[in-house]
């Protein structure tokens, strides 16, 4: 008999599995549950890129592509950063197409932390950061950001945690859960902290066209960041293609050349029809974008809006597709409220615990769904509250 | 089209409050623009949209093409507003094409619709021939998929 318990690495053993995963088994097994609680957007791919993919597969191009991917995606890519952040890279030494914006933070902190280091974590934030630390001998350090702070990162929590262990900060906006964003201003004072130091960057924006009434800042674009900054991003939120599993990272060459092993001998290349798929999306697609930004807009302040109004208050929030309420007022936790409003109204919501710690008393609510949809869910929650009260 | 009328397209039953949380703006401002919406007639009214097969299951709506002799002076339009008298038809529209009139009636059964048209339809002064189809099934209706799982959400119920 093979003892699993002993062949495994007790590290992967030991980390604890996504608090998401028990709402998702039940929200499966229930009938007519209506749900605000996904990570993904409800638009289809726009048909001009599901249509460059079929013809790929039509003219036979199904090989493998260079391991940083097309030549032509990433001078896209560049292309496209330069107008959007207006932060140049060289796109045969300095971006890799990869399989979402997920292997790239996987492949960027392997590479870059060893057993001892200490990483920073901007909490509450998304799920994958913090394993992904701890399989590479790392330790976890999290930073909790604060509702009186519109869950910002504050240059003084910063600096609290920073010591001579330090190797990598993890920025994680415009943020899931929250759906808070970092100005130009906010960035500029964490650069302060970072400036004369040897700590590194990793600058989630998946989200980073999702974001209302101004325009997303990243870290590059702030004095001496670019230099220590690994940017990610990707395809899925901006494009609504997850499904198609394609995502970036642009870093200094030093540090892409030394990432781009990993992604060498762990993945090859990325999906080639994706990258096809993509190079469609950046040069045709911008005005889909745009239309499903304005349609999210609308029904963030209605959803903010509804929530305020049932006395769960919520911060605004200006970026991804995500509100957070805090639940605190009803006296549950957050786990207990998610599962009491799955059982008795069968809507589904995530608790903001399943983010790290400070997301406790709230909860995550998406608004990738239809104003009707989104409505439905909101009126079974004023039930829920009434009955509890 | 403007975001409020898109919006109550999608839905007439939002409230004013609602619509202004989405629109940014106040209620007043919201009931304000309705009112005038309503008294340009560029808002006609709010209805429901049925499926009328389980409303009431013995309805039969037909599609009638009716070509006809313009008059003179008035055109089509003479013909057209003494067909849209009619209680049993409910939309009447001018065409380029192959016929002049596109109709939609409906009544308790075939045979109703039938003698309509034969009676009334095809009697009137200018009517030149009528072709009357039977509507079979409805797969769409005003943006809905009727008869179908509208729900065709392939995400699953919970991610990360």
């Amino acid at each position: 008999m093979i003892n699993y318990d002993k062949i495994l690495n007790s590290t992967i053993k030991n980390i604890k599995p996504s608090g998401i995963r028990k709402f998702f088994d039940i929200a499966q097994k229930t009938e007519g549950v209506i749900s605000l609680g996904v990570g993904e957007p409800d638009f289809n791919t726009p048909w001009a890129i599901r249509q460059k993919a079929i013809q790929t597969i039509e003219t036979k191009k199904t090989v493998y592509t260079a391991n940083a991917g097309l030549e032509d995606l990433r001078r896209e890519i560049a292309g496209y950063v330069k107008k959007r952040i207006n932060t140049e890279y060289e796109p045969t030494s300095e971006i890799v197409v990869t399989v979402g914006g997920s292997e790239a933070i996987d492949i960027s902190i392997r590479s870059i932390v060893e057993p001892g280091d200490e990483v920073l974590i901007v909490e509450p934030c998304f799920v994958c950061y913090s394993p992904i630390v701890q399989l590479s001998g790392g330790i976890p350090v999290p930073i909790e950001t604060k509702v009186e702070n519109n869950f910002k990162l504050k240059a003084s929590e910063l600096k609290e945690k920073i010591t001579e262990k330090t190797k990598l900060l993890i920025l994680p906006f415009p943020n899931n859960p929250t759906g808070a964003i970092m100005t130009r201003e906010d960035l500029e004072e964490i650069a302060e902290v970072l400036r004369d130091t040897q700590i590194v960057v990793l600058s989630d924006e998946i989200y980073s066209e999702l974001t209302y009434g101004r325009k997303h800042c990243s870290i590059v674009e702030i004095d001496g960041m670019k230099e220590r900054t690994v940017l990610i991003n990707g395809f899925s939120k901006a494009f609504a293609m997850t499904g198609w599993r394609l995502g970036y990272m642009c870093a200094p060459a030093p540090l892409v050349k030394q990432i781009l092993k990993l992604h060498q001998f762990a993945i090859m290349c990325s999906p080639t029809i994706s990258q096809y798929a993509a190079i469609e999306a950046l040069t045709n697609c911008y005005g889909e974008v745009q239309k499903m930004v304005s349609e999210y807009n609308v029904r963030r302040r209605f959803v903010t809006n509804g929530f305020n109004r049932l006395g769960l208050t919520c911060f605004n929030p200006e970026g991804a597709f995500y509100v957070f309420p805090c639940i605190k007022s009803t006296g549950m936790s957050s786990e207990k409220f998610c599962e009491e409003l799955l059982y008795s109204k069968k809507v589904a919501v995530v608790p903001g615990n399943a983010f790290g710690n400070s997301g406790e008393g709230y909860i995550r609510v998406s608004y990738a769904y239809s104003l009707n949809h989104i409505n439905e869910a909101l009126s079974r929650i004023e039930e829920f509250l009434k009955e509890i009260k | 089209m403007d975001s409020l009328l898109q919006l109550l397209k999608q839905n007439a039953r939002f409230t004013n409050q609602q619509l202004a949380a989405m629109l940014d703006t106040t209620e007043g401002a919201v009931a304000e623009k309705i009112k005038e919406y309503e008294n340009k007639g560029i808002i006609m009214g709010y209805s429901v949209i049925l499926n009328d097969e389980l409303a009431d299951k013995n309805t039969v709506t037909a599609f009638i093409e009716i070509r006809v002799t313009p008059q003179r002076d008035c055109g089509f339009d003479d013909l057209a507003k003494t067909i849209m008298m009619y209680d049993e038809v409910e939309s009447v529209s001018l065409m380029s094409g192959g016929y002049d009139l596109a109709v939609t009636a409906s009544g308790a059964d075939l045979k109703t619709i039938a003698l309509f048209v034969a009676q009334k339809l095809s009697t009137i002064d200018g009517v030149i021939s009528t072709a009357t189809h039977f509507v079979l099934r409805r797969y769409k209706e005003k943006g809905i998929f009727i008869n179908q799982n509208n729900n065709t959400d392939e995400r699953s119920m919970v991610s990360p």
